[in-house]
């Protein structure tokens, strides 16, 4: 059997295996109840089909360090492997429909097989399975033998149209809160996209990426060789139109959305501090959650009339520059004990500490000021604004721009510079006159101040604080969102946010799975783009840099450059 | 003084006499751990020359080099610089006190560009301006200059090599500590390398340079050392060591 074979008769073989585990996990029942097209295909039945496109893609792709496949090639690898994993759910489905293994695999029911067997029967259905599973593999090696940009525009098109299926309930909500009934009508329908809407979303998006992926460059271009002050004023305009939708945004999205971009902000203030951790400082910080807790419940304790010490309760406003104090005893605690640390070792420490926060706060010693496991209730508004989300969307949007701002400048100074040498070569940049110390606990100090401040505006938001809210999954986030949108940048923080936060707590009805989802999208974006979505430029070259520059590095090492020669060193 | 009482007797002979040196070590003791890798060296560097430190591999002479710029501190033992005791500074105040270090390997950040590791290089003297010195590092090293912007980290050993001295003599040494700087490095551009080791130390610089490569190393110095598993064993001007018997058995490679 030739290499390429079994290369595609082992994909569809993982193919068949990630289906029906999807299948079985339930997700298939679940994204059944929605569709993609209106009355013609469901999420549910998506999913599989999505799998075969992936497994027809890695079937049809260059094996490493070789040349592209062959067109046909291509074709018939990703064919075989969709077929494969076809053959594989069509087994599946004839099992679940003919034996009851409900009572151990809950999701194992009839019903996913009619769902698996497209409501045409077992023999119809399994037909339409392997042939179908064969087609969408080969249309997934497809991408490999299409130009680069339309391959691109194509699969990011399909991925946002799906979003906007699943969006359904709060992009309409949206476009009704604005009047635009018209277009919402001629998008959706019952629950997904319409026939029109599906083309004219997957054209536009598809339009949209092929243009910026073909003329972006151009248009960059065009925009560097502006005269400074054009660009100067073509920057500020961009701004300004930026910050005055930012201003008008609760009322366009409505209440709802609100709620849940008030959310994504926090997420935001979070991110931007662990990133000057992180990201700048190079310090793995697995604990980052503490500064979350001691900044909800330094403000909670300062102005709940519940808490159960001083009684003269402050404004809420008035608590903030005793959480920025706060921010930075705890951010020297932290970081005072871990700077001889480095690496591993940091991060489960840093974990450790994260841990060991929440219990002190939930703890019995802690109960006179912390309230226990019962927490801190009645945490007042931040007057002028409420707790309405459509209100306190501004006081949270100023700080992330304002820790937008500051972390911006800081990365481009000299204190920016020290961070990067540090997380380059701790030991060379001491050498070169970085107080390695000074730089960490800055580090720790700031990440920490960004940390409580959304702390405090977590704990105003919902007016309460329970211990059990700071738990690792806080900054598991916060880390998970800062890698995906790209690590460095600012951008990348904000698009990590709402992707990481945002979408899962608008698709509440699958939370279920929201860790599965999670997991799966952080494994593909690691392998397929290791920088982020938005990486930060330097960070990018980096990351692609390494890839091609392998070969002619240890070429440059060995070979006398001069002579050009091979060289036998002294 | 003949080569036989040079040999036996480590000798403080050739050392200037004319006040205090630049820099001197005085009984340095420097532990990894349980292992005792300086067992008491002391050497001096005088204002203006070029000493070298010479021994084979884990003779100790990079571990010095570490035990002078605070990267290592010494367990017990002195580092005067200018007769004050330096040795239990931070590495990041010595550097500003004038003792730069080129570690051992090209330790250049190599995320960085040449450019920006050039500013790193200066980042002790706070608010001054570095552009001439960058240009002095650029003249030293034309090859720096067009890779400006290259990141540091895909270039050649050789230019890595450049870069990791031009660092170090951005921060305005009085003394600069180069460790193997020839090392990995084709004949031609070793002997380049040399060459702009004399020049730094005509425009005024003083260097104590660690070498595997003892001819070279002896070649371009006025005085030299010899360490072996941690103490010095010889003291002597480069030439007479040059010509020593015992030095050209165990270091110049001849029978
Ligand atoms: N980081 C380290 N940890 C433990 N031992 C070390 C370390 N660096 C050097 N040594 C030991 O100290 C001795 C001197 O090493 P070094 O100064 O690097 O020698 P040289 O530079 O002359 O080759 C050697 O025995 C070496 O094994
Ligand atoms: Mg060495």
């Amino acid at each position: 059997m030739s290499p390429m074979v079994r290369r595609a008769l082992t994909l569809g073989l993982f193919g068949g295996i990630a289906g029906i585990h999807v299948s079985l996990v339930g997700i298939v029942n679940t994204f059944q109840t929605r569709d993609l097209i209106a009355d013609i295909v469901t999420i549910g039945s998506v999913i599989p089909m999505l799998i075969a496109i992936m497994v027809g893609w890695l079937a049809g792709r260059a094996p490493r360090h070789a040349a592209e496949l062959a067109a046909p090639t291509a074709l018939g690898a990703g064919a075989v492997a969709g077929a494969v994993t076809g053959t594989i759910l069509a087994l599946l489905a004839i099992l679940v429909d003919s034996v009851s293994l409900t009572w151990i695999l809950v999701n194992a029911r009839p019903q996913l097989a009619t769902i698996l067997q497209f409501e045409q029967g077992p023999v119809v259905g399994s037909v339409l399975l392997i042939a179908g599973g064969a087609a969408l593999g080969a249309a997934g090696a497809v991408l490999h033998i299409l130009p680069g940009a339309i391959a691109r525009s194509i699969a990011m098109a399909g991925i946002i149209t799906i979003i906007v299926a699943l969006m359904e309930p709060f992009i309409g909500a949206v476009l009704r809160n604005v009047e635009l009934r018209a277009i919402e009508g001629f998008l959706y329908d019952s629950g997904g996209l319409t026939l029109p809407g599906f083309i004219l979303v997957f054209a536009l998006i598809g339009a949209g990426v092929y243009g910026w992926a073909t003329r972006g460059d151009r248009a960059r271009a065009r925009v560097e060789a502006m005269p400074p002050d054009r660009r100067r004023a073509a920057k500020i305009a961009v701004y300004l139109a930026t910050i005055g939708i930012l201003l008008i945004l609760p009322q366009i999205v409505g209440q709802r959305l609100s709620e849940v971009i008030g959310t994504v902000g926090i997420y935001v203030l979070l991110g931007l501090g662990l990133n000057i951790v992180v990201g700048f400082a190079g310090l793995l910080d697995l604990g980052y959650v503490a500064f979350f807790a001691v900044g909800a419940y330094t403000t909670a304790i300062l102005t709940s009339p519940a808490s159960p010490v001083f009684t003269p309760e402050l404004p809420f406003w008035g608590a903030l520059p005793f959480v920025i104090l706060a921010a930075a005893l705890i951010g020297l605690a932290v970081g005072a004990p871990v700077l001889r640390l480095r690496g591993d070792y940091l991060a489960i420490v840093t974990l450790g500490f994260g841990e060991i926060a929440r219990e002190i706060f939930k703890s019995a010693w802690a109960q006179p000021v912390t309230g226990g496991a019962q927490g801190i209730l009645s945490i007042p508004e931040p007057i002028p604004f409420s707790r309405d989300p459509q209100s306190i969307y501004y006081p949270i949007l100023f700080f992330c721009i304002l820790a937008a701002i500051a972390a911006t400048t800081l990365a481009s100074s000299r204190v920016g510079r020290a961070w990067n040498a540090m997380r380059e070569d701790e030991s060379v940049a001491e050498a070169t006159g970085v107080n390695t110390i000074k730089y960490k606990l800055l580090a720790f100090g700031l990440g920490a101040a960004f940390g409580c401040l959304g702390g405090a505006f977590f704990g105003a938001k919902i007016g309460v604080v329970f211990p059990d809210s700071f738990n690792i999954l806080v900054s598991i986030n916060a880390l998970a969102l800062i890698i995906l949108g790209g690590m460095g940048n600012i951008a990348g923080v904000v698009l990590g946010a709402f992707v990481l936060v945002g979408l899962p707590e608008l698709l509440r009805e699958f939370a279920e799975y929201r860790l599965l989802i999670y997991g799966v999208v952080l494994v593909v974006m690691m392998l397929l783009r290791p920088e982020g979505l938005l990486p930060s430029r330097s960070r990018r070259a980096e990351l692609h840099e390494v890839k091609d520059e392998d070969d002619d590095d240890m070429y440059a090492d060995e070979v006398g450059e001069e002579t050009g020669r091979p060289v036998v060193t002294a | 003084m003949t080569q036989a009482e040079t040999a036996t007797a480590p000798a403080t002979v050739n050392e200037p006499t004319n006040g205090t040196p630049l820099l001197e070590l005085r009984d340095l003791h420097v532990y990894y751990g349980n292992i005792e890798a300086l067992k008491g060296v002391s050497m001096t560097v005088g204002e203006g020359e070029i000493v070298t430190l010479i021994g084979s591999n884990g003779a100790g002479k990079s571990t010095t080099l570490r035990a002078i710029s605070g990267t290592h501190k010494p367990r017990s033992g002195a580092v005067m610089l200018e007769g004050r005791d330096i040795h239990h500074l931070p590495a990041h105040e010595i550097v500003s006190l004038g003792i730069a270090h080129s570690p051992e390997g090209r330790k250049v950040f190599s995320r960085m560009t040449v450019y920006e590791n050039l500013q790193m290089g200066a980042f002790s003297r706070k608010g001054e301006k570095i552009e001439p010195d960058v240009a002095r590092v650029f003249d030293l090293f034309p090859r720096l200059k067009e890779r400006r912007t290259q990141k540091a980290g895909t270039m050649s050993g050789g230019e890595q090599q450049m870069l990791a001295m031009g660092r170090a003599l951005m921060a305005h040494p009085k003394i600069l500590l180069l460790d193997e700087p020839s090392m990995g490095l084709s004949p031609i551009l070793t002997e380049q390398i040399f060459n702009i080791i004399r020049e730094i130390n005509g425009q005024g610089t003083t260097v104590l340079l660690v070498e595997q490569n003892a001819l070279m190393a002896l070649n371009a110095a006025h005085r030299g050392y010899v360490i072996q598993t941690g103490k010095i064993l010889l003291a002597d001007t480069a030439k007479n060591l040059a010509a020593n018997e015992q030095v050209r058995q165990a270091y110049l490679g001849e029978i």
